[in-house]
């Protein structure tokens, strides 16, 4: 039996409530969030200090930034504590699955002569253990043997309760073998058996205890999760059962990569020329004032107040700078559309009986690479105007081309893929799949779920908020309806007073 | 000398063809004894209702609206209208072909303190045509 105990705890700080956990990558990411303070500002910084432009030698775009970033969080050392957990868990299984197999060799090797023979009781016994053994086999593969998902922040408890009940029936086991039967010289073969046996059973219904606890306690739904991404506001709900906060992390984001479409940072912000209007052009001029320790609040608290009086038709730009986007990406669509149509009737598959020039016959690759001259331009514009196209490159449309060739798909399903903001998982996995995630939460991460509990999910750029709710309790009563019941009449004249 | 002519063909509906009856003009001024405006009587019928119900109606597929109740010493018998009329208009809106809420609607108005109507009745056709023969 294998069981993977996947991490131990690595605790900053000793206090019990703490608030959050994190593996830091070493050095400082480039994109952190400076914190500004504002007491300390300094108003004259701008003059003194060299701003690096995007003209200089060694300009760096935005893309850059992301890949380094990210290739700084993949570098994180393994932690060789990770390793030590799993091989605990080899052990201890070895161990646990060859005890039964020692007791029943020990006595025939050390003092045969004094053993009494065994009939026929022994041999069912014998047969008994060996498919015990070999059903603990199976069950452990399939139960343990499974890659890890996540590396959690915290000791999975559950998982080490039943490390640590297997470590205990297993020496007490040996410590009754080695005290009644190693040291008495135990004559009777069929008792050792028999002990044998019974440890294999114990063995078994730990297995069992550890399907209910590891697998089968969470599916019942008693906890609706809802989990809202905090940039956009995109949000699912989901029902979860009893969890500890750690493994419910984990669970939503795998739902995460294939539920929530993927964060396009362009699309965060309502567009400049609305906003560039908000700046309020107030100064406020303090006539003979010798305080100052209010002046700052009441400078402010003045000018936000005349901002708001002054007359606001920035929602009359929005609504129609929206109008006018929409116009244009359904305009772009639509010439996307029939651009792709036109390309796909260029082709088709070659049938078995028709005879061609083998000059003429193309594999998908080249049929893609043949039709996509006419759709680029179209396809191009369309990915701009809906600001998808850092995660098109022109390699990536060729090879979904070729791929919708290769198996009949109409141009409809090939669009499907750039209409709709799709899932994160999608794109090409290394550049979008981020695999450090920081778990922000108040009560201790090895709780189980209650009713009211929020927890973050962060990354570096957003993060996910996730509250709990509990499933109420349904009272359900039953009502019978005699089906012959069902009669009408035609509606009685109404007398209305008047 | 008879003059033949079909007055009244009772008031029985033909699809299409005009409706002919003799009427009597009623006008009731709504009484204000609370907040409502009441005129002191109840109305049946409507062509969402079920005509065959009508006690009042010598036709049993006619659709329209009859008065059912009169109440004593009210504003309608006071002004003369009496149980089983059939109310043709209210106010010159035509009432032989609407529902029961809009025949409601059509009489209860707030802003207007008397509503003449127009209502036939068996007695009518009846008193007239005697009254041609003799």
């Amino acid at each position: 039996r294998d069981r993977r105990d996947r991490h131990r705890s690595k605790s900053r700080d000793g206090s019990r409530g703490d608030k959050s956990v994190t593996i830091q990558a070493p050095g400082e990411p480039l994109l952190d969030n400076e914190s500004t303070r504002g007491d300390e500002r300094d108003d004259n910084w701008g003059e003194t200090t060299t701003v690096v432009t995007g003209t200089s030698e060694h300009s760096i775009s935005h893309d850059d930034l992301t890949r380094i970033a990210k290739d700084m969080e993949d570098s994180v050392p393994l932690d060789c504590s990770r390793h030590l957990g799993v091989a605990a868990g080899t052990t201890l299984a070895l161990l646990s699955f060859l005890t039964p197999l020692a007791f029943l060799l020990l006595p025939p090797l050390l003092w045969r002569e004094e053993l009494e023979p065994c009939g026929t009781a022994c041999e069912g016994l014998f047969i008994s253990v060996a498919f015990k053994l070999l059903i603990l086999l199976l069950g452990s593969w399939a139960l343990f043997f499974r890659r890890p998902k996540a590396s959690l922040p915290r000791v999975f408890v559950l998982r080490a309760l039943l490390m640590v009940l297997v470590f205990l029936l297993v020496v007490s086991y040996w410590l009754f073998y080695g005290v009644r039967i190693l040291d008495a010289r135990e004559r009777s073969y069929q008792g050792v058996v028999q002990f044998a046996v019974s440890l294999v059973d114990a063995l078994l219904f730990v297995h069992y205890l550890a399907v209910v606890l590891l697998e089968l306690r969470q599916l019942q739904p008693q906890f609706t999760l809802k989990v809202v991404r905090s940039t956009d506001g995109a949000s699912r709900f989901y029902n979860v059962g009893h969890l500890s906060i750690q493994r419910v992390a984990v669970w939503i984001l795998e739902k995460y990569y294939h539920d929530f479409p993927v964060y396009n940072p362009a699309l965060l912000n309502l567009p400049k020329s609305v906003l560039a209007k908000k700046v309020s052009g107030f100064k406020v001029y303090s006539l003979g004032e010798e305080n100052s320790t209010n002046n700052s609040t009441g400078q402010s608290r003045a000018v936000i107040a005349a901002a708001a009086r002054r007359r606001d038709n920035s929602h009359n730009e929005y609504y129609y700078e929206e109008a006018e986007h929409e116009r244009r990406v359904r305009k772009r669509r639509a010439r996307l559309v029939v651009a792709v149509e036109e390309a796909f009737t260029h082709i088709k598959r070659l049938q078995e009986e028709e005879q061609k020039n083998p000059r003429e016959v193309m594999d998908p690759r080249e049929a893609a690479q043949a039709i996509f001259a006419s759709m680029a331009r179209a396809m191009q514009k369309y990915l701009r105007t809906t600001k998808q196209q850092p995660y098109h490159t022109m390699e990536s449309i060729l090879q979904h081309l070729e791929f919708c060739i290769t198996h009949d798909m109409t141009p409809k399903a090939f669009l499907e893929r750039y209409l709709a903001a799709g899932p994160t998982i999608q794109y090409h996995k290394e550049r979008w799949l981020a695999k450090q995630w920081t778990l922000v939460s108040e009560e201790p991460v090895t709780n189980g779920l209650k009713d009211g509990i929020v927890f973050l999910l962060k990354r570096q750029d957003f993060s996910l908020v996730v509250s709990t709710k509990k499933v109420p309790f349904f009272k359900l009563s039953e009502e019978f309806v005699d089906p012959k019941s069902h009669k009408f009449v035609m509606r009685l004249q109404s007398e209305t007073s008047v | 000398a008879v003059l033949g002519c079909q007055i009244g063909v009772e008031m029985s509906y033909i699809p299409g063809q005009p409706v002919t009856a003799v009427v009597q003009r009623v006008e009731i001024h709504k009484l204000r004894p609370g907040e409502n405006l009441i005129l002191g009587f109840s109305i049946g019928g409507g062509i969402d209702q079920d005509p065959s119900q009508n006690p009042f109606s010598e036709d049993k597929t006619d659709k329209g609206i009859y008065v059912t109740r009169v109440s004593e010493g009210g504003p309608a018998e006071i002004a003369g209208l009496q149980i089983g009329d059939k109310i043709m208009q209210v106010n010159g809106w035509d009432v032989t072909m609407v529902t029961h809420d809009q025949a409601r609607n059509r009489l209860t108005k707030r802003s207007e303190e008397e509503v003449r109507l127009l209502v036939t009745r068996q007695s009518l056709q009846k008193a007239v045509q005697q009254s041609m023969l003799s």
